[in-house]
C-alpha cells in the first residue's frame, strides 16, 4: 500500500496513535472536518469520528459547507459575468457556452412544466450546475486536497460536498418545503388535504369515506415524504459510491492510474445525469405540486 | 456521516443561490434570448418581405418595358408614315415646280419666238423695200407705196 501525501499518512497515524491501516487510510478519507461544541462545553473542530459523533445536531461539516458555497458562488460568478455582458447579437464562445446550458434547462422546464411560476427555471438552473459542480469535485484525485489541507494543519478534508448526506438531504429538503408551499398556495389548504386523504381510495358513502381517510393519509403521506428523501439519497449515494470506489482505486499502487482513468470517465457521465436527475425529478415534483384537480 | 446542522446550512445557501440566480443570471439572459429570437424573426419576416418587393418591381419593370416597346413601335410607325408623306409631298412640290419651271420656259421660248419673228418680220419688210427699191428704183415712190409694201409684210 503506498499513500499519496505523507502528511495525510501522519494524520490518519496520529489518530490511530500507531500503524496505518487500510481502514484507516478510508474512515480518514470518509470524515468530514466537524466543527461544534464537545461534551464537556468547549468548542472546536472533531478529531475523530467518535468525537464528531458525540456533538451531536449543533454541530456543523466545515469542509462541505466550504466547498459548497465555493462551488455555488464559481457558478453565480460564471453565469452573472455573461449574464452582465449578454448580447442579443452573434454571442462569443464564453456566452454560446452558457447560453446553451441556460436553453438546455429551459426546454427542459418548458416540456415538463406547464404552469408559469419564475423561480422554476433558475431554481432548475442553479441545481443542476451547482450539484454537477460539487459532482465534479470527486475528479479530482482523492488525496491532492485533503493532502495539501493536511500540509496547512487541517486534518480532514472531504472535498465532495454531495458525498455527505446534510447537502443532498439539505437541498432536497428546500425542495420539499417549496413543494408543501406551492400545494398549499395553488390548491388551498383544504384542496391539499383533500389530495392527502381522499385518494387514492375513494367512496360515495360519507361514512366509508371517513374510515378509509387513515388509510389514505398513510399511503399519500407514505409517497410524499418518499420524495425528498429518495430525491436526497440518491444523489448522495452514487456520489458516496463513487468517492468510495476512487478511494479504493487509490489503494492500488501504480495500478490506480489506469484504473482510475477508467473510472473517472464512466464517473463523468455518473456526475452529470446524476445533476440531471435531481433536477428533473426537482421540476417534476413542483409541477406535480401546481397541479391543480 | 452524522445528520447535523450542515443540513439548514446546505438548504440556507441553497435558498440564497437561486434567489441570486432568480434575480441577477436567469432574466438578463432570458431576456437576450428573447430579443434575438425576435430579431431572427424580424429578419426572416425582412427577407421575405424583401422577396416579394423584388417579384413586384421585376413584374413592374416587365410592364413598363413592354410599354416603352410598344410606344416605340408607335413612334416608329408614326415617323415613318411622315416620312412617307414628306416624301410625297416633295415629289408632288418637285412636279410642280417643274411643271412650273416647264411653262416659264415654254412661255420666254414663245416669246423670244414671237419676237425674232417680229424681227423678221421687220427685216423682211425692209429687205422686200430694198429689193423693190431696187428692182423699181424710180417708179416706186416708197412714201407713195408704203401701205402697199405694209400689207405685203403683213401676209409673210
Amino acid at each position: 500500500m503506498s499513500y499519496r501525501g505523507s502528511g495525510l499518512k501522519d494524520m490518519a497515524a496520529q489518530e490511530h496513535g500507531g500503524e496505518t491501516t487500510t481502514t484507516d487510510y478510508i474512515l480518514h478519507h470518509l470524515q468530514n472536518l466537524t466543527y461544534g461544541r464537545h461534551p464537556d462545553g468547549a468548542w472546536g473542530f472533531a478529531h475523530t469520528a467518535e468525537e464528531a459523533k458525540e456533538m451531536g445536531f449543533w454541530a456543523i461539516h466545515v469542509d462541505s459547507m466550504f466547498w459548497s458555497v465555493l462551488l455555488g458562488l464559481v457558478f453565480f460568478f460564471l453565469f452573472r459575468r455573461v449574464a452582465k455582458n449578454v448580447t442579443s447579437g452573434v454571442p462569443g464562445g464564453f456566452q454560446n457556452f452558457i447560453e446553451s446550458i441556460v436553453v438546455f434547462v429551459d426546454e427542459s422546464v418548458r416540456e415538463t412544466f406547464q404552469g408559469r411560476n419564475p423561480l422554476i427555471a433558475p431554481l432548475a438552473l442553479t441545481l443542476f450546475v451547482w450539484i454537477f459542480l460539487m459532482n465534479f469535485m470527486d475528479l479530482i484525485p482523492v488525496d491532492w486536497i485533503p493532502g495539501v489541507a493536511s500540509l496547512m494543519g487541517i486534518s480532514h478534508q472531504k472535498v465532495v460536498p454531495t458525498a455527505d448526506p446534510n447537502v443532498t438531504m439539505g437541498m432536497s429538503l428546500s425542495v420539499f418545503v417549496l413543494v408543501l408551499y406551492y400545494s398549499i398556495k395553488v390548491k388551498g389548504v383544504r384542496g391539499f388535504a383533500a389530495e392527502l386523504t381522499l385518494h387514492p381510495f375513494s367512496a360515495k358513502n360519507p361514512v366509508l369515506k371517513v374510515l378509509l381517510i387513515p388509510i389514505n393519509l398513510v399511503l399519500e403521506g407514505v409517497s410524499l415524504l418518499a420524495k425528498p428523501l429518495s430525491l436526497g439519497l440518491r444523489l448522495f449515494g452514487n456520489l458516496y459510491a463513487g468517492e468510495l470506489i476512487f478511494i479504493l482505486i487509490a489503494l492500488l499502487g501504480l495500478w490506480q492510474m489506469p484504473l482510475h482513468l477508467a473510472w473517472a470517465i464512466f464517473h463523468i457521465l455518473v456526475i452529470t445525469l446524476q445533476a440531471f436527475i435531481f433536477m428533473m425529478l426537482t421540476i417534476v415534483y413542483l409541477s406535480l405540486a401546481h397541479e391543480d384537480h | 456521516m452524522n445528520i447535523n446542522f450542515t443540513i439548514i446550512g446546505q438548504s440556507i445557501s441553497m435558498l440564497v443561490f437561486v434567489w441570486l440566480c432568480m434575480k441577477y443570471i436567469w432574466p438578463p439572459i432570458m431576456n437576450a434570448l428573447d430579443e434575438r429570437r425576435q430579431r431572427i424573426a424580424d429578419g426572416l419576416a425582412d427577407a421575405e418581405q424583401g422577396t416579394k418587393d423584388l417579384e413586384l418591381a421585376k413584374g413592374r419593370a416587365a410592364e413598363i418595358i413592354r410599354e416603352a416597346k410598344q410606344q416605340a413601335s408607335e413612334i416608329t410607325d408614326a415617323a415613318n408614315q411622315r416620312a412617307g408623306r414628306i416624301v410625297d409631298e416633295g415629289r408632288d412640290d418637285g412636279q410642280k415646280a417643274r411643271e412650273r419651271q416647264l411653262a416659264a420656259a415654254n412661255a420666254e421660248i414663245e416669246q423670244e419666238i414671237n419676237r425674232a419673228r417680229e424681227h423678221l418680220r421687220g427685216q423682211v419688210a425692209d429687205i422686200a423695200v430694198a429689193g423693190a427699191e431696187k428692182i423699181l428704183q424710180r417708179e416706186i415712190d416708197p412714201k407713195a407705196h408704203k401701205k402697199l409694201l405694209d400689207e405685203l409684210v403683213a401676209q409673210i
